[in-house]
């Protein structure tokens, strides 16, 4: 069993930094688990503690059944691929595959028959006598994943490996590595800050803010249930609207009802406004925007609106072409199982 | 741009063509001069063409030393500067590397301390502690010994401060990736950090083998014994003499010889050298 156990992890750097706060996440054996924030959330440092390039201040990590604190990253029994691929630049791709395993002293005949395995599956077979400087970006991405599969680990252990590529080669990597993933069946870690990346290929995404989980999951409960507002706006793009309800409501907002009391923000994805013409309704919720800038990307077009005419900006998603011209006045409604309620003091959501 | 390139490229190629006439001429004379025989040389009225008495000079100097004042051969003389100047470069990038290894690589107790006390030496060559250093090498009975005459010029500062950068620009994530492929820190050194600093170690050995050959003030100090002199010292013995002739001829066939190793080393070494000096391969 490869699973990955962090029981209450935390890291305090010197000086006091609370990088990482009694974090704790269990991934079964086989799965594909997401950390994903803005930047300085903490989610590479806790990469990097179970990689064991980075001491563990509290808590413990356990990969199958042994507690890992102690030991050398190298015998952790995990591969990783790093941002910018850190390959060794004076070695041929063969070199660069076979270093690691020559270093555990495993026999020759059998590197041979793993890395060429390795160059197989990545289709990286004809470059293996090339030094890393004369390949194109993907290819040494190639490389680098290359690397870490020939040592068959326990886990996979991947650092933003994808944002040094162009957007098009980034896609393409990413269906790789989730169906490379998936064929080799080799638990894996995975930090990003693309929410994109993170959805497509998690099945368990971990949302981080400032040292802590903010919510874990399967993606699309992520993205249907967001447990706080942080989550609400980091996944999806374009972002959750989240609008403040001032107390004694926001003109041009009509809500048929509000759940609890207290001061709450409204949450709403942009794709599940419909447009209607003004003064119909009542429905679950009625806005009355108008349309202050328009973003069509062909598939789908962006209204930019202004709640009220002058209130918060929120987004609206309408398929395909829209004929709207900025400067309309509309109507906004929405469904009562679209509508998420959020404190507006802490951010939680509330339960309905 | 082509129809003006005649000109424009004219006058650069002039300036140089000056500049190279004006640093090979003397040269140049040098060399006809270690060509001619004692007497032609001393009536003032040299020719500026070869003479006859090239491989009379040379096979005298290198086997059977001038007549009067340095009596060793140039042979021994050019082995002993080959000794020492080789031995100083080796030895200085030897320590350079480990220092520089040991500032960047690992965090220990007064890390930053050891780093400027390596950096303060820079201020204290050896002609500012000439003495001590003599003490020493004297007590240590190295006096006319090759380890008297290279160990002190070893410790360098400026090859571990030229490493030290160097090392700082190899990115963190192949140290990183050498743990995870399980190799430790002197496997580290030698499997990626050594060969990445190829063109670094070509630059300080060409400027280091240099340095080592010019040494005057050190091996005058630490030699007196003849068949440990070095040819720099030799050359500088065979025209200070003032009851006897100088044999010019001789001493400028020596200088000749003395120049040879050193553009040896510039020329085999070039291509690595700029390269180390200019550009970082990562």
């Amino acid at each position: 069993m490869n699973n990955v156990q962090l029981r209450q992890v935390g890291k305090v750097y010197a000086g006091g930094v609370e990088a990482v706060r009694a974090i704790s996440i269990d991934i079964p054996d086989g799965k594909f688990c997401v950390l994903v924030g803005p930047s300085g959330c903490g989610k590479s440092t806790l990469l990097r503690m179970v990689a064991g390039l980075e001491t563990i201040s509290s808590g413990e990590i356990v990969i199958g059944d042994r507690r890992v604190n102690d030991l050398d990253p190298s015998e952790r029994d995990i591969a990783m691929v790093f941002q910018n691929y850190a390959l060794y630049p004076h070695m041929s791709v063969y070199d660069n595959m076979a270093y690691g395993l020559r270093n555990r002293r495993t026999p020759k005949a059998e590197i041979e028959e793993r890395v060429q395995e390795a160059a197989r599956i990545l289709e990286i077979g004809h470059l293996l006598d090339r030094k890393p400087r004369a390949l194109s970006g993907g290819q040494r991405q190639r490389v680098a994943m290359g690397r870490a599969i020939v040592r068959k680990p326990r886990v996979f252990l991947f650092d933003e490996p994808l944002s040094n590529l162009d957007a098009k080669l980034r896609i393409q990597m990413r269906v790789e590595i989730k169906k490379l993933q998936r064929a080799l069946g080799i638990t894996s870690i995975y930090v990003t800050h693309d929410q994109l990346e993170a959805m497509t290929l998690a099945d368990i995404l971990v949302v981080m803010n400032k040292g802590k989980v903010e919510q874990m999951g399967p993606p699309l409960t992520l993205y249907e249930r967001p447990a706080t507002t942080f989550v609400a706006g980091f996944i999806g793009a374009p972002p959750m609207n989240l609008v403040p309800l001032p107390e004694g409501g926001l003109p041009g907002l009509k809500l048929a009802k509000v759940p609890g009391s207290g001061r709450l923000t409204l949450g709403i994805r942009p794709e599940h406004f419909e447009l209607t013409a003004p003064g119909t309704g009542p429905h679950a919720l009625d806005i009355d925007v108008t349309v202050s800038a328009i973003e069509a990307v062909g598939s789908e077009t962006f209204l930019y609106c202004a709640v009220g005419g002058n209130g918060p900006e929120i987004i609206v998603r309408v398929a395909g072409k829209s004929e709207i011209e900025a400067g309309a006045t509309l109507r906004a409604v929405a469904e009562a199982k679209n509508l998420h309620f959020f404190d507006d003091e802490t951010g939680v959501r509330i339960a309905d | 741009m082509v129809e003006r390139r005649s000109i424009l490229d004219f006058i650069p190629h002039l300036v140089l063509l000056l500049g190279i006439v004006i640093l090979a001429f003397p040269v140049y004379v040098a060399f006809v001069a270690s060509t001619w025989d004692a007497a032609t040389i001393a009536n003032g009225h040299m020719p500026l063409r070869p003479g006859p008495h090239f491989l009379e000079n040379y096979y005298k100097l290198l086997f059977v030393g001038t007549g009067s004042s340095t009596r060793e051969p140039v042979g021994v003389m050019m082995l002993n500067s080959l000794v020492m100047a080789m031995s100083i470069a080796l030895g200085k990038i030897a320590i350079s590397l480990i220092s520089a290894f040991a500032v960047v690589y690992f965090r220990f107790p007064f890390r930053m301390a050891a780093f400027w006390t390596i950096f303060v030496t820079l201020m204290l060559p050896v002609e500012v502690r000439i003495y001590p250093t003599y003490k020493i090498v004297a007590d240590l009975n190295l006096l006319d010994t090759y380890a008297g005459l290279t160990i002190p010029l070893i410790a360098s500062a400026t090859a571990t401060l030229l490493f030290r950068q160097f090392f700082m620009t190899v990115p963190d994530e192949l140290v990183e990736a050498s743990r995870i492929d399980g190799a430790g820190p002197m496997k580290f050194f030698f499997d990626t950090l050594l060969p990445l600093s190829i063109t670094s170690i070509a630059a300080m050995f060409v400027i280091q083998f240099i340095y080592g050959w010019n040494q005057y003030l050190w091996p005058l100090l630490i030699t007196t014994r003849d068949d440990m002199q070095t040819i720099v010292i030799g050359i500088k013995k065979m025209i200070v003499t003032q009851d006897a002739l100088t044999e010019w001829q001789l001493a400028m066939a020596t200088a000749i010889l003395a120049m040879l190793p050193p553009v040896l080393v510039v020329i085999v070494m070039q291509k690595l050298f700029v390269k180390g000096l200019v550009e970082t391969e990562k």
